[in-house]
């Protein structure tokens, strides 16, 4: 199979995640936006890797899963926590550390 | 010029001439730092110092009278005091014919003037620092005179500058006396100015500021550096002597007490600017204009001083344009060269006695009516004040030149010097002999002749025998002065300064041309003052209010301080004042003005941070954007 239509699934992928990042108001669909675009990424490291036929960027790809099981973890807490305080999961509610 | 002696080692007693500059700054700082347990003895102490260091110096005087010519002045190196690369600064005294002269005057008469201030001062809480700055003043004159080296020179200079300051404001809480001490020492600041300028040019032209090494090295030196430095002495020798244009100070200066204007404002300190120009002989000697333009400020302020002296009221400021007039007189005789260096040192030597004389009689009428100055309310004092109606009487006789006084020998050398000079010269010099005696016989005529003018509570007295014992040796030296050294002293500085002796003598008492010239002119002046001014005359008791801008010039001190005030106080306000206007709209409004803007800017841009999580990401994503496509316009081109 032709690895090129990875690479494009890949950037449709991360597309999605980035549009979705910008124009939702839910935090956890924010959330999941970021993971989609971080998993895009993983796609296109492990299809260069398979490409160039070296292990670089499937190790890379492991990196990016622990950081990102790592920031699930504290990004969720966070959301909950503001969600039980204010009621709301709205991004735009929480805008208070500003100027 | 002959050459100028070269000093001898010091040997024996000689070796410890440092004694005479440290037993009075020793006293000084003694009762300065000793307090008020000082207090009941200071003056005694004070009084003794000098007097100390008189008997010290008369030892040296009859020391090197009994020596040969050639071995007379003396050089007593005493420490190194810089060392630096080329520079070898020593510090050194030198004592010659010159500088033994002004040792005794300095010693003898300020030994005179301190006796009298116990009397003077004995009612003032605070005489214990007055004595202290008295013999302060004494040691920094001592090591003005004696030392070897025009840096060691100077720090005499500053200190008796510093004396000077001091005691002119000794009565600080008076406004008037606080104003003229700064006065004085601003204008002496510009003096110093050319001595220090001096001082770097010898330095840079000889590698030395040592007497020895000036004198060796003069004959080589192109006229202009001659010049220069002979004009940046002259400056300095202004500012200390109160000479033209530097005049301002010293009438002022007649704030500070009595016994300070006659010891420094008269007798020693505003000589200062003659010894220099004496002991700076080999400089001028390269150089005829430097020399011209001494005789030119000499000039002037001799007439510039008796115009003064002619329109004041207050005794003291009579005295003190007197006093310039007098230096005036020396400058010129200084200026004239060689021919004349050594009636200079004369006639500052017979001024020193009756002018300190008179000071001090001016001092005592002051004492006895409740400190008034103004001459308008004193009058028949003298046959209240005997003792100081006599020696002011000798000190009268002494500087108008009558016959066989003092003034009379050394005054007339330097009228006659100056007509030999060039005519316009001696004709303006005797001219000033004149004034000089319509001015004192009016002070004279005014304070001891006439009716009473006194203010109803002054009951006038004769001083204590402490005031009255000093005004009778310095009435006696004023009478006899002239008559004792006229004939040793030309003799005795010709090896220090170099005039060479003249052929012929003349006995003491012969009368040549000029002198008969001056005393016809001399008369004149004084008839004129007892015409106008004679016992049966009516004077105002409130000065009269005048028309002739001859008096308004002079009661206005022509108008020197009108002067500095539009030439050089005024532009200079002007020039700071806009300058400031600069540093406030230019400078600062630059650095004001960034920071205004980048705080500006700041407050502007810091609402990109507005809270909203999706704004921050749409920012990322734009700049992420712009980054690729840098990258990739970087790639393609």
């Amino acid at each position: 199979m032709n690895p090129t239509n990875y690479i494009v699934l890949s950037a449709i992928l991360f597309t999605i995640g980035t549009v979705g990042f910008m124009i939702r108001r839910n935090a956890i669909v924010a959330f999941m936006c970021v993971e989609l675009m971080l998993n895009a990424t993983n796609l296109a490291l492990v299809t260069f890797s398979r490409m160039h036929g070296a292990l670089d960027g499937q190790v890379a790809a492991f990196f990016v899963m622990v950081v990102a099981a790592a920031e699930v973890v504290i990004g969720l807490a966070i959301i909950v926590t503001i969600f039980r305080t204010r009621h709301s999961a709205s991004v735009d509610d929480a805008n208070l550390l500003k100027f | 010029m002959p050459p100028l002696e070269t000093p001898v080692p010091a040997t024996g007693l000689f070796t410890v001439s440092w004694l005479l500059i440290a037993i009075p700054a020793l006293s000084a700082a003694i009762l300065l730092l000793v307090g008020r347990r000082a207090d009941r003895w200071a003056p005694y102490l004070g009084a003794i110092a000098p007097l100390i260091s008189f008997a010290l110096g008369l030892v040296y005087f009859v020391q090197m009278l009994g020596r040969d010519v050639a071995t007379r002045a003396v050089s007593v190196p005493l420490y190194n005091w810089i060392s630096s690369g080329r520079w070898e600064i020593n510090v050194g005294l030198l004592i010659d014919q010159l500088s033994i002269v002004f040792v005794l005057l300095i010693t003898g008469v300020g030994g005179l003037i301190h006796v009298y201030s116990i009397g003077y001062m004995a009612h003032d809480d605070r005489r214990r620092r007055f004595f202290a700055f008295l013999n302060l003043f004494v040691a920094a004159m001592l090591l003005l005179v004696l030392a070897d080296n025009y840096l060691v020179l100077f720090v005499g200079w500053e200190g008796v500058g510093l004396a000077s300051y001091l005691l002119i404001g000794f009565w600080q809480y008076k406004p008037t006396a606080a104003t003229a001490a700064k006065k004085a020492f601003v204008v002496n600041r510009v003096g110093d100015m050319g001595m220090s300028l001096a001082i770097m040019l010898m330095l840079a032209t000889f590698g030395s500021s040592a007497f020895v090494d000036v004198n060796d090295g003069m004959p080589k030196v192109s006229s202009t550096i001659a010049l220069i430095m002979g004009l940046l002495l002259l400056l300095a020798a202004c500012g200390k002597s109160a000479q033209v244009p530097l005049q301002s100070w010293l009438l002022d200066a007649m704030e500070g007490p009595t016994p300070v204007s006659a010891l420094i404002h008269a007798a020693t300190m505003v000589t200062a600017g003659v010894y220099l120009i004496t002991r700076s002989n080999a400089i001028y000697a390269q150089s005829l204009p430097a020399s011209t333009v001494v005789v030119v400020v000499g000039t002037v302020t001799l007439l510039f001083g008796a115009w003064i002296g002619c329109a004041k009221d207050d005794i003291k400021r009579v005295l003190a344009g007197s006093t310039m007039s007098q230096i005036g007189y020396m400058m010129l005789a200084a200026g004239i060269g060689p021919a004349g260096y050594a009636f200079a040192i004369f006639h500052l030597l017979t001024h020193g006695f009756f002018k300190a004389d008179m000071f001090l009689g001016a001092g005592s009428v002051m004492h006895a009516t409740n400190d008034e100055v103004d001459m308008r309310h004193y009058g028949a004092l003298r046959t209240l004040m005997p003792i100081t109606f006599v020696t002011f009487a000798a000190g009268y006789l002494a500087i108008i030149g009558f016959p066989f006084f003092s003034g009379f020998y050394s005054k007339d050398h330097i009228i006659e010097v100056a007509f030999q000079q060039s005519p316009v010269v001696g004709g303006l010099a005797l001219l000033g002999a004149g004034v000089t005696g319509f001015y004192m016989t009016r002070l004279m005529l005014m304070t001891f002749v006439g009716k009473k003018r006194w203010k109803p509570d002054v009951h006038p007295h004769e001083s204590p025998l402490v005031m009255t014992v000093p005004l009778i040796f310095l009435g006696i030296g004023s009478a006899i002065g002239g008559l004792v050294l006229n004939n040793w002293i030309v003799g005795w500085l010709d090896p220090a300064v170099g005039g060479g002796v003249p052929e012929e003598q003349h006995g003491l008492f012969y009368f040549s041309t000029t002198a008969l010239v001056t005393l016809v002119v001399v008369a004149i002046g004084v008839a004129i003052s007892v015409w106008i001014f004679g016992p049966r005359r009516e004077i105002p008791i409130t000065q009269p209010a005048s028309q002739s801008f001859l008096t308004v010039a002079g009661r206005n001190d022509l108008y020197g301080d009108a002067f500095n005030e539009a030439v050089f106080m005024r532009p200079g306000q002007q020039l700071t004042e806009s300058l400031v206007r600069v540093e406030n709209s230019g400078i600062d409004g630059a650095v004001n003005g960034t920071a205004a803007a980048i705080g500006g800017m700041s407050s502007r841009l810091r609402r990109v941070q507005n809270g909203f999580v999706r704004s921050y990401a749409l920012t990322m994503t734009v700049g992420a954007a712009i980054v690729g496509v840098v990258i990739l316009l970087g790639r393609l081109g």
